[in-house]
């Protein structure tokens, strides 16, 4: 069954990838989406059996890979409580993503190359979550870069897709890089990449320096950080972000399953699948802290003032995946995927509504030209509510037992570490942003005047009419049924399962598949704060609603007035902290030129110069010196035979006849 | 110093500082004109050695025929006057440094080789001593070198028909005899009878 | 002194060196580069004599003779080249004739 859920995806690429064309768009569709829905209903019965229910952790193992030596690797999937539930996050949101694109990839022309990428990114999610090694993972890893690149590059006639495309392939590459080392450091440590070698042999490698470049260090420590610095190029955390907003250029489907649900959050699950060896690292985990917190509160200030609606969502997408860091960082990782599992409803909710949105706008992106929109598509209205409720934290929701569950595992950590303490802080006011921006959104775009009216392209010349009114109108019923469904999840989801994944029944639900160190009790300490401070997440969120509200609502004009009196502030967060603009200078540039100096100075003129130009400028030189000689004058040519003779002379005059 | 060394040494500088004038003087008439004195006093040198035949000859043929044409052609030429040009000297080094290695060269060889006695009198053609130098080549030109003889003058053919053939052009509006035409001429071209009656007329 | 073989072989060699000389330091037309021939074949006629004279032979004499009469139709040839170059060309300064060059 196990082998079926990952490897149906792979089947629908496979047929639709090379026969896409023959088959015709709608059978594509139907052919991947099939095979989808029933990965995600084996999903599902596999996290009823092995999560909730009683069946034990199994590894089948599928054939033998690498044999080499020391090394030896098996392809194997490891079917545990942590794999059942990536499994089921990331089959539902695929297979809802793939129903929500039939409908709103309708019009494009090369539907059938979408839905093979989609189920190609879904195969290799699929196998990086059931990784029995770290290889295994890294292929999947490797498969979700590549899926990420087709996807985001998808319309790849446009060139600024194109450069997000590549942007995020080469920052996921640094991120990889990392990763890699990590991996080789792991087997110089233990021997081995399998999960169950190296899980055992960590405890015994704590506290074991190593030396490096002269110094010594503790081993697990840069193995940890190593190995997070891949989760940070994929997850998009502090430094290694940039690529997520540019990655908006796909289409809104690909946002809502890679960039929201599943891709992003491979770091997470990379580091809770890993909690053996970061509980053997504490400084590695003091900077998982830190990093999310300032990811969190990075993210949250940028967003603030972002105009295209899916930037907005990126970056809060940014900020929660920060949150979930912080939350792997202070030991609670079950908190952290619970998070994970949480936003990947509601997220994926966001986006497709946001999808919605852009559908009824006919693609305008520009929340400055929406408004007014909840009269002419309620239920998209209702569905995009849903999803900000739950993401700010409202009560009951699933973000509210997520997210505030991470507030008050800061606080606990924070009573005995630093980290905790600035994750806290920042946590908290990020939190109040989140609120802010959200419901900015929501506002900005369902409440207000209407920004653009719908006759703005002139009446007179009318001859671009698409066939059908210019007014917004409500997205068809199969882009509308996925909304409904991440709703039910993004309210219910919290409820149903806080208890199994971050309550009480959470070691019989975790079983063995996370590790906690002997000194971890965070998630006992996270119940013992007090009241006030888990009040605190609520007091932010209504605070950021009601000055949303204040803003966007009732004194109109306002955000523009404080934009225009604070203008650095406001270029700078609308910039993102001008990064583009300093890893542009620091990395890019010196990149080309160094690339430059190679092609021109190296290539172009040492080796063509030496070779093949070189020689033939030096024929042309010698050629036009010698043409000289070709006067014209008769009299320089019986002055050559001369010098011959005399030459001739002189030579048997000196030498002698022979 | 006998009077045969005198003329001898008088004769060969001029002729040397005629031979110089032909190609340093300006005018090109008199660069003819010079030449023409290299070939008289050449001429004397013959007659110094004993080939008086052959120093009548090279007047007659030389001057009178060759050098003459030059000065037609010189004169009829559009010839002007040259100033010494600036590329004159780029290259007079170099020329001379070539002409004095020849020069030396063949100064070398000269002064360098010895004569054997038994060479004397061992040529082809020994000079009969008791007749004049014109009947000695006349009896040895018509007879052995008779082939080379009609050659040479097969090559003056040619080269009149040559340089006929290169120079010769028709004015176009100048009226020539056409004299096959002429011959060719037949009594129904040239002749019309016209039956004129009496007292009338043509 | 007595006028000997050297002597007269000195004088041609002169001759000829300054004929030389007049083709390739020629810069002013072609009719200077036809007399510097005829100042070579010159020389060499009076090299010719030299040894006759010296040698006792008359064969040096003939052969100067059927030199001459080359030298001659040589010479016209050369100006009736000189003059149809002239009639097509309009000069025969030698920096105009540089048809040939490469």
């Amino acid at each position: 069954m196990y082998t079926a859920i990952v490897f149906l995806p792979l089947l629908g690429f496979l047929i639709v990838g090379s026969l896409g064309r023959s088959l015709g768009p709608r059978q594509s569709e139907i052919v991947t989406t099939g095979l989808l829905v029933v990965s995600a209903v084996l999903s599902w019965i596999a996290f009823i059996h092995v999560g909730l229910g009683t069946a034990p952790a199994s590894t089948p193992v599928l054939g033998e890979w690498i044999n080499s030596g020391g090394l030896k690797i098996d392809w194997a999937l490891r079917i545990d409580t942590l794999t059942v539930v990536m499994l089921v996050v990331v089959t539902s949101v695929s297979c809802l993503v793939h129903v929500y694109s039939i409908g709103y990839m309708h019009e494009d022309p090369s539907r059938s190359r979408f839905f093979a990428y989609l189920s190609l990114f879904t195969f290799a999610m699929l196998m990086l979550v059931t990784a029995d090694n770290l290889v295994q993972m890294f292929f999947g890893w490797e498969g979700v870069g590549l899926a990420s690149y087709l996807l985001i590059g998808f319309w790849y006639e446009k060139p600024s897709a194109c450069a997000a495309a590549i942007k995020a392939f080469v920052v996921n590459r640094v991120g990889d890089f990392g990763f890699a080392l990590g991996i080789f450091l792991v087997f110089a440590l233990t021997g081995s990449v399998a999960f169950d070698t190296i899980f055992a042999a960590a405890p015994g490698l704590a506290n074991k320096p190593i030396h490096i470049f002269g110094l010594n260090a503790d081993a697990m420590t840069i193995t940890c950080l190593l190995l997070f610095m891949g989760a940070m190029g994929k997850s998009a955390q502090f430094l290694l972000h940039t690529w997520l907003p540019d990655a908006m250029e796909g289409p809104t489907p690909v946002s809502a399953l890679i960039h929201a649900a599943t891709m992003v959050t491979a770091g997470v699950f990379m580091v809770a699948r890993l909690s053996p060896l970061f509980e053997q690292a504490p400084a590695a985990l003091t900077f998982v802290t830190i990093v999310g917190a300032t990811t969190a509160f990075f993210a949250a200030t940028v967003g603030l003032v972002q105009n295209d609606i899916k930037r907005v969502i990126a970056y809060s997408t940014c900020s929660q995946l920060g949150y979930m860091f912080v939350a792997l960082g202070v030991g609670g990782y079950s908190l952290g995927i619970f998070h994970l599992f949480t936003h990947a409803f509601f997220k994926a909710l966001l986006f497709l509504g946001a999808g919605s949105v852009i559908h009824a706008m006919h693609h305008e992106q520009d929340m400055r030209k929406m408004g007014g929109l909840r009269k002419d598509i309620p239920f998209t209205f209702w569905m995009m509510t849903i999803g900000t409720l739950a993401l700010t934290g409202f009560p009951l929701t699933a973000g509210y037992f997520s997210k505030d569950a991470i507030i008050e595992a800061a606080y606990a950590s924070g009573l005995h570490s630093g980290a905790g303490v600035y994750a806290l802080l920042l946590l908290t006011i990020a939190a109040g942003f989140t609120s802010f921006y959200s419901w900015r959104l929501v506002f900005m775009t369902f409440y207000g005047e209407r920004h653009v009216a719908h006759d703005e392209h002139g009446h007179a010349n009318d001859d671009h009419s698409h066939g059908h009114d210019h007014a917004p109108h409500e997205s068809p019923t199969v882009m509308l049924i996925p909304l409904g469904l991440l709703a039910c999840g993004a309210l219910f989801a919290g409820l149903a399962f806080a208890s199994s994944f971050i309550g009480h029944g959470a070691d019989e639900f975790w079983k063995k598949s996370i590790y906690s160190g002997p000194d971890n009790h965070i998630l006992h300490a996270m119940h013992e704060i007090p009241h006030a401070v888990g009040f605190v997440p609520f007091i932010m969120m209504t605070g950021g609603f009601l000055l949303a509200l204040y803003v966007y609502v009732l004194a109109p004009g306002t955000a523009k007035r404080i934009a225009d009196s604070n203008p650095l502030l406001y270029k700078f967060l609308l910039n993102k902290w001008y990064f583009d603009e300093l890893y542009d200078l620091i990395f890019v540039r010196p990149a080309f030129w160094l690339g430059r100096l190679f092609w021109k100075g190296g290539d172009g003129r040492i080796i063509d110069g030496l070779g093949p130009d070189g020689i033939s400028a030096r024929v042309i030189d010698v050629t036009n010196r010698v043409v000289r000689l070709q006067t014209g004058y008769v009299y320089h040519y019986a002055f050559a035979m001369l010098i011959g003779v005399a030459a001739l002379i002189s030579w048997y005059l000196v030498g002698g006849v022979r | 110093m006998n009077v045969a060394a005198v003329f001898f040494y008088l004769f060969s500088a001029i002729m040397i500082a005629s031979a110089f004038m032909v190609i340093a003087a300006r005018n090109p008439v008199h660069s003819v004109l010079f030449l023409i004195l290299a070939f008289v006093n050449a001429s004397g040198l013959f007659l110094l050695m004993g080939a008086e035949f052959l120093a009548m000859i090279l007047v007659v043929v030389y001057v009178g025929a060759v050098a003459v044409l030059f000065l037609f052609v010189v004169m009829m030429l559009d010839v002007d006057f040259a100033e010494l040009k600036q590329g004159f000297l780029q290259y007079l080094p170099i020329g001379s440094v070539i002409g004095i290695v020849v020069a030396i060269e063949l100064l070398l060889v000269m002064l360098g080789f010895t004569q054997s006695d038994a060479a004397l009198g061992a040529g082809a053609s020994p000079i009969q001593a008791n007749m004049s130098n014109t009947e000695a080549l006349g009896l040895v030109l018509y007879t052995k070198y008779v082939y080379l003889f009609q050659a040479s003058g097969l090559v003056l053919l040619t080269a009149m028909i040559g340089a006929i053939v290169l120079t010769l052009r028709h004015k176009p509006d100048v009226k020539r005899q056409v004299i096959a035409d002429q011959n060719a001429r037949t009594r129904a071209d040239a002749i019309e009878i016209k039956k004129a009656p009496s007292r009338a007329g043509v | 002194m007595q006028i000997g073989l050297t002597h007269y072989l000195s004088v041609a060699a002169i001759l000829f060196t300054l004929g030389v000389l007049g083709i390739i330091l020629n810069r002013k037309n072609i009719i200077i580069i036809l007399m510097s021939v005829e100042l070579i074949l010159l020389s060499v006629n009076i090299n010719l004599v030299t040894f006759s004279t010296f040698l006792g032979d008359l064969t040096g004499q003939v052969f100067s003779l059927f030199i001459l009469t080359v030298a001659a139709a040589e010479a016209a040839i050369g100006l009736a080249i000189l003059v149809t170059y002239y009639r097509n060309r309009g000069s025969i300064a030698v920096e105009d004739i540089n048809m040939m060059k490469g």
